[in-house]
């Protein structure tokens, strides 16, 4: 086994369901701090590659490196559940539909992890509640339930609640896909922030823009392979493969 | 309509109602403990658990109640099983009721959307953790209601246990017909019984279930 020497990497992943091969050897690093975009067209595998990164779809193939620690090791199953809680408690995920805990309030969803899983006082969970809801600017409404707040405060929640963990790594998975036009800007903003806090961020998204103004890298994947990496002033403007070019056009004329 | 015949025996059936009461709330007690662990086998990552589970409820919902009971109180003492008729008729009708009660406490569960257990996995939950401080509470509330219509059924399903002598609201108003000849009389008596016993349940339930619901 070669050293890990990048923050995340992932070597050959592969995964099929059944007789459908949905990722095909696909290898990629991203270093600390890094912010890196992933787009194409739905069934190309860019959701099925980051739920890899946690292990929410389990590799068919392929191993995935986080910080030095295989997040995809063979063990009996007692000790990779222990391996594997303690790998997620390190990356925060957010989701295209929120899943929120509808019967938590904000502050509660934003405090329960960290309460069961580092032993958190009420106050201490309190202050962290604050402090993170604040940072997506939910403050005011930390004693609300989900059904009362809209779709972008909802994710605005999701992302304090991913933030409460003090993650080194966060995974959005269309995270403003689900949310009417003028929501998508309240949560994008967070998202910028967190960017310019040197988060290191994995980003599937079908907003061309938001891409071009975060991202440090964007890839293009298609049918379970990554056509095309690079800068975004490079894979936007000046695409080297027929299918990128194909790809946004038509999604540039579908924006505009 | 012999109404001063009516009110002249209604003390001995409120006292046998009591008795249907008892059998009521015993056996929901052993269904509920039966569907949790039917549910729980149902949902288990085990296939062995999971066969057992459907076995389960497939042998109890696929045949009469009333053979159920009859297999425990007269063929009980065969196999070395010896019950009076009503531990009879509380274990049979509890293990039956728990048939119905696992499926409804399967449904809840299945119910909630499969990315609460996701998000809850991804702050770093056990699957324990997940099931309980995020599955269970939602599927709780989805659960009140259903469970109700599985207690409305099992409180009229104890009228089956006159079948083995148990003295409660049915077989006493069957004792009551062999003295006075007047079964009109007694089974609607034992009727409107019964109609109270389920009415005053089904707003217990509907009470509950306004109550455990989130803002």
């Amino acid at each position: 086994m070669t050293e890990q020497t990048h923050f995340v990497e992932i070597r050959h992943a592969q995964k099929s369901f059944g007789t459908l091969e949905v990722l095909k050897d696909i290898s990629l690093n991203v270093e600390r701090g890094q912010i890196v975009g992933i787009i194409g067209s739905s069934g190309s595998g860019k959701s099925t590659l980051l739920r890899a990164i946690n292990d929410l779809d389990p590799l068919t193939g392929g191993e995935i490196w986080l910080d030095g620690v295989q997040v995809n090791k063979t063990l009996p199953h007692r000790q990779y559940e222990k391996h594997i809680n303690e790998v997620r408690q390190h990356v925060g995920m957010v989701f295209q539909h929120f899943n929120l805990f509808p019967h938590m309030t904000a502050r509660e969803n934003v405090t329960m992890a960290p309460k069961m899983l580092k032993g958190l006082s009420q106050a201490d969970a309190d202050r962290l509640a604050e402090e993170q809801l604040d940072k997506v600017g939910m403050l005011e409404r930390i004693d609300y339930y989900p059904s009362q707040l809209s779709g972008g405060q909802k994710q605005r929640v999701a992302i304090a609640r991913a933030l409460a963990m003090k993650p080194k790594l966060m995974l959005f998975d269309e995270a403003t896909s689900a949310l009417d036009p003028e929501l998508v800007e309240e949560v994008n903003l967070v998202m910028k922030k967190l960017a310019e806090e040197h988060m290191t961020m994995i980003i599937v998204t079908h907003e061309m823009d938001f891409a071009a103004s975060v991202c440090d890298r964007v890839l293009f994947m298609d049918k379970g392979v990554v056509v095309e990496e690079g800068p975004p002033s490079v894979l936007f403007k000046n695409p080297t493969q027929d299918r990128t070019r194909e790809f946004l056009r038509k999604h540039i004329e579908g924006a505009s | 309509m012999d109404i001063e015949l009516m009110l002249k025996v209604y003390p001995f059936f409120l006292e046998a109602a009591w008795v249907t009461i008892l059998l009521s709330v015993l056996t929901a007690i052993l269904g509920l403990i039966c569907g949790t662990l039917g549910a729980a086998a149902r949902l288990s990552r085990f296939a062995v658990l999971r066969f057992l589970g459907a076995a389960y409820v497939s042998v109890f919902r696929g045949t009469p109640a009333l053979i159920q009971l009859f297999i425990l109180y007269f063929g009980g003492p065969q196999i070395g099983i010896q019950l009076d008729a009503f531990e009879a008729g509380v274990i049979g009708l509890g293990i039956n009721a728990g048939a119905y009660m696992t499926e409804t406490i399967r449904g809840a569960i299945i119910a909630i959307d499969k990315g609460q257990r996701e998000a809850a996995r991804t702050l770093g939950l056990s699957s324990w953790q997940a099931t309980y401080k995020v599955i269970l509470p939602q599927a709780a509330r989805l659960m009140v209601r259903p469970l109700g219509v599985n207690l409305n059924m099992l409180i009229k399903a104890t009228a089956l246990v006159a079948a083995i002598a148990v003295v409660e609201l049915t077989y006493t108003a069957q004792r009551y017909i062999g003295s006075t000849y007047k079964p009109f009389e007694m089974f609607l008596l034992a009727g409107i019984l019964y109609m109270i016993i389920i009415y005053v349940t089904g707003r217990g339930v509907a009470w509950l279930d306004r109550k455990v619901q989130i803002t």
